[in-house]
């Protein structure tokens, strides 16, 4: 029986539960449910989706809740953001196609509006509080900072959402990390969810839909919020949460695509009902303390690999389990670094300042404090998370601030998180990047990444090393 | 989708924590169709060379694991990226199975709705499966009935999620399950965009926004 249906229960319930009740078309009695999906985001990877519907001769059953936006395989850096590469050109051209014989929405190469998927969702008012959001990419968890369900699916998922607006799911457990206290000064969302992640594993929190809260989460704007349930994916989340509140809807008020006027306030009623109830019961509970939280950096090929930029390298033969110890020697293998050594004596050959955790106007802002003035001594590049983003951090004159550090200020797109577009780490180089993932080859084969928050990525571009951005902060802003 | 039940198959050691969807198919080769086959592309960088050239070391294609449908490896198996063809790349390259003790979660939805049996073992077990392997084992049986992987008078128990395990029994697919609630679904968002008129969205106009 629909949820919905039901007498209102005196139980208390969380945040995760009021947004999955109100979705269920039906469970079985095995307990699995039919969930409506209110927003699919699709990019250029739907082609294997898009492949099963043309193989049913399906289409698509609501277009108006399918958003294609072009963000994987975009060129970042070419006059008129034209592709060269006919292998990638066809993978942007094959969404734009997709898009126009189903009839659904697209934000496509040249669309004004064009960006990475989980930062136009936001900026457009697509994503809003108490939705189902789906995309077939992990960090659509990333939606989940406005309060809403949203996870990462596969391409059969992605082609059974499209031919029935609907995915079949089982309820996951339900885990909440409080962050308590203020942060200091110079520590970011990045620098949490780094912590996090060192702390649980990057299997920590599998099979748990995450809830973060505490007064650090609270302070935090909607850009920090985003970065925080972005990483929920790197500890294993099916999804990350944060409660609506005032931040959330002065985020939202005069969205393109958000409510607008009365409709605006009557649905803002509905989405100030949906944080947890007190007494709402979780599974399983975290918490950390702001205060104790340090600029964080990853030294492995794993988001657990991750530690204060003050410490060192862990020692395998000092590790008991030897797992845990093979993994150690594997990591330190391909990153080429030793044990026992500071981190912060880690020479890196390039930064990368972009991708769905940390290229927006405040991760620029963010950055650009520490670059003004002051000149990269390694080349970078800073991507922003949408052309929207890009404007708007030219009218506030960060991009001249990059430029004159030396670093190259280009176009929108996922480009040197995942490399599709061609925008590669070279084989054996060390990048400090603000993206998501150290896995190996990630950037590109051979590529070295270190994890950090977009200060922290500014700083190593200045002294050319792992750097504690906060002497570089002093004084300033 | 072929139903999984029971199967006896050589079993390949991949003795690797953290093993992720990049890993399993790096990003460059996602651009290709299905039908071209990725089999080839599984664990591209831990089994070529630069110029393609086969590494001796690589770890799935020592002559005595050929045709190996098993996987063993260690915990967080298929981390990471949401892509299917992770899973692709393995069902390609002749795997049924992935035995490891834990999975990420969109790794197991996409293996499960491919055929591909995503059982966990506990770590201990793992390990010993791992040791059995590195000193020479070969063959072993997974059981889905039993829940069970049985080698050498050895019978370890897995775990996999009770529904996941109906549906890779019978080989069945959600999508045909999903139309027959045809009706349900048209009334779930008729009753739906009544009660929350601030989550619809007015009809699109074909490859705009």
């Amino acid at each position: 029986m629909p949820a919905r249906s039901m007498p209102a229960s005196p139980a208390p319930r969380a945040l995760f539960d009021k947004v999955w009740d109100a979705h269920v078309v039906l469970t079985r009695e095995d307990g699995q449910s039919l969930l409506w999906i209110d927003r699919h985001f699709f990019h250029e990877g739907s082609h294997h989706a898009f492949a099963q519907l043309r193989a049913r001769g399906a289409r698509v059953a609501r277009p108006e809740l399918n958003i294609g936006v072009a963000d994987h395989y975009v060129p970042t850096r070419t006059p008129g953001r034209s592709i060269p590469d006919a292998g990638i050109a066809g993978m942007v051209a094959g969404l734009e196609s997709n898009a126009a014989q189903h009839g659904t929405r697209l934000f496509g190469l040249h669309d004004p509006r064009q960006g990475i998927v989980h930062v136009v969702g936001p900026e457009q008012g697509l994503t809003l509080p108490g939705l189902t959001i789906v995309c077939g990419d992990s960090h659509t968890s990333t939606h989940g900072a406005f309060g809403a369900l949203a996870f990462g699916i596969g391409a059969s998922e992605v082609a059974h959402v499209l031919m029935t607006q609907t995915l079949w799911q089982k309820r996951p457990k339900r885990m909440r990390i409080r962050i308590e206290g203020a942060l200091a000064p110079g520590v970011s969302a990045k620098d949490m969810a780094l912590s996090i992640i060192a702390r649980i594993g990057a299997d920590g929190a599998q099979g748990h839909a995450v809830e973060y809260a505490g007064s650090a989460v609270r302070g935090l704007s909607m850009e920090g919020r985003l970065t925080l349930c972005n990483l929920a994916i790197e500890s294993g989340a099916r999804c990350g949460m944060v409660a609506p509140d005032e931040t959330t809807l002065a985020f939202l008020r005069g969205r393109p695509f958000a409510p607008q006027g009365s409709a605006f306030d009557s649905a803002a009623e509905a989405w100030m009902a949906l944080p947890s109830d007190p007494g709402a019961s979780f599974d399983r509970e975290e918490v950390l303390m702001g205060a104790e939280i340090a600029p964080t950096v990853t030294w492995g090929v794993s988001p657990e690999d991750a530690l204060p930029v003050t410490g060192r390298i862990p020692d395998p033969a000092a590790t008991a389990d030897a797992a845990r110890a093979a993994q150690i020697r594997d990591a330190l293998d391909y990153m080429g670094l030793r044990p026992g050594q500071a981190l912060a004596e880690i020479a890196v050959d390039r930064v990368f300042i972009g991708s769905c955790t940390n290229s927006r106007i405040e991760d620029l802002r963010a950055a650009a404090a520490v670059l003004a003035g002051r000149r990269a001594k390694v080349p970078g590049l800073v991507s922003p998370g949408s052309s929207l983003v890009k404007q708007q951090a030219e009218q506030e004159g960060l991009d001249r601030i990059f430029r004159a550090a030396g670093l190259d200020w280009v176009d929108a797109g996922c480009s040197m998180c995942v490399g599709m577009n061609g925008d590669l780490v070279p084989a054996g180089e060390r990048c400090a990047s603000t993206t998501n993932r150290n896995f190996k080859g990630r950037q590109g084969k051979g590529a070295r990444t270190h994890l950090m928050s977009p200060a922290m990525a500014a700083a190593a571009a200045v002294t050319g090393h792992i750097t504690d951005v906060r002497p570089l902060l002093e004084g300033r802003g | 989708m072929q139903p999984f039940t029971t199967l006896a198959a050589t079993a390949c050691p991949l003795p690797l924590a953290n093993v992720d969807t990049d890993q399993l198919i790096p990003a460059r080769f996602m651009k290709r169709p299905r039908s071209e086959g990725y089999g080839r592309f599984l664990l591209h960088d831990l089994r070529f060379a630069e110029d393609g050239s086969p590494l001796a070391h690589s770890p799935i294609d020592r002559p005595e694991r050929a045709g190996a449908q098993v996987l063993v490896a260690r915990r967080n198996f298929g981390s990471g990226s949401s892509r299917e063809a992770a899973v692709y790349a393995l069902v390609d390259a002749g795997f049924r199975c992935v035995l490891a003790p834990s999975f990420g979660d969109i790794f197991s939805s996409n293996a499960v709705n491919n055929g591909l049996l995503p059982a966990r073992l506990e770590e201990d077990g793992v390990e010993i499966l791992l040791s059995w392997l590195q000193a020479g084992g070969q063959r072993l049986v997974v059981d889905l009935t039993e829940c069970q992987v049985r080698a050498d008078g050895l019978t370890l128990p897995f775990r996999i999620d009770p529904v996941w395990r109906v549906k890779l029994l019978n080989g069945w697919n959600d999508l045909d399950l999903t139309l027959s609630h045809a009706e349900a679904i048209t009334a779930f968002a008729a009753a739906d965009a009544l009660l929350r008129p601030w989550a619809q969205l007015p009809a699109a106009s074909g490859g705009r926004p």
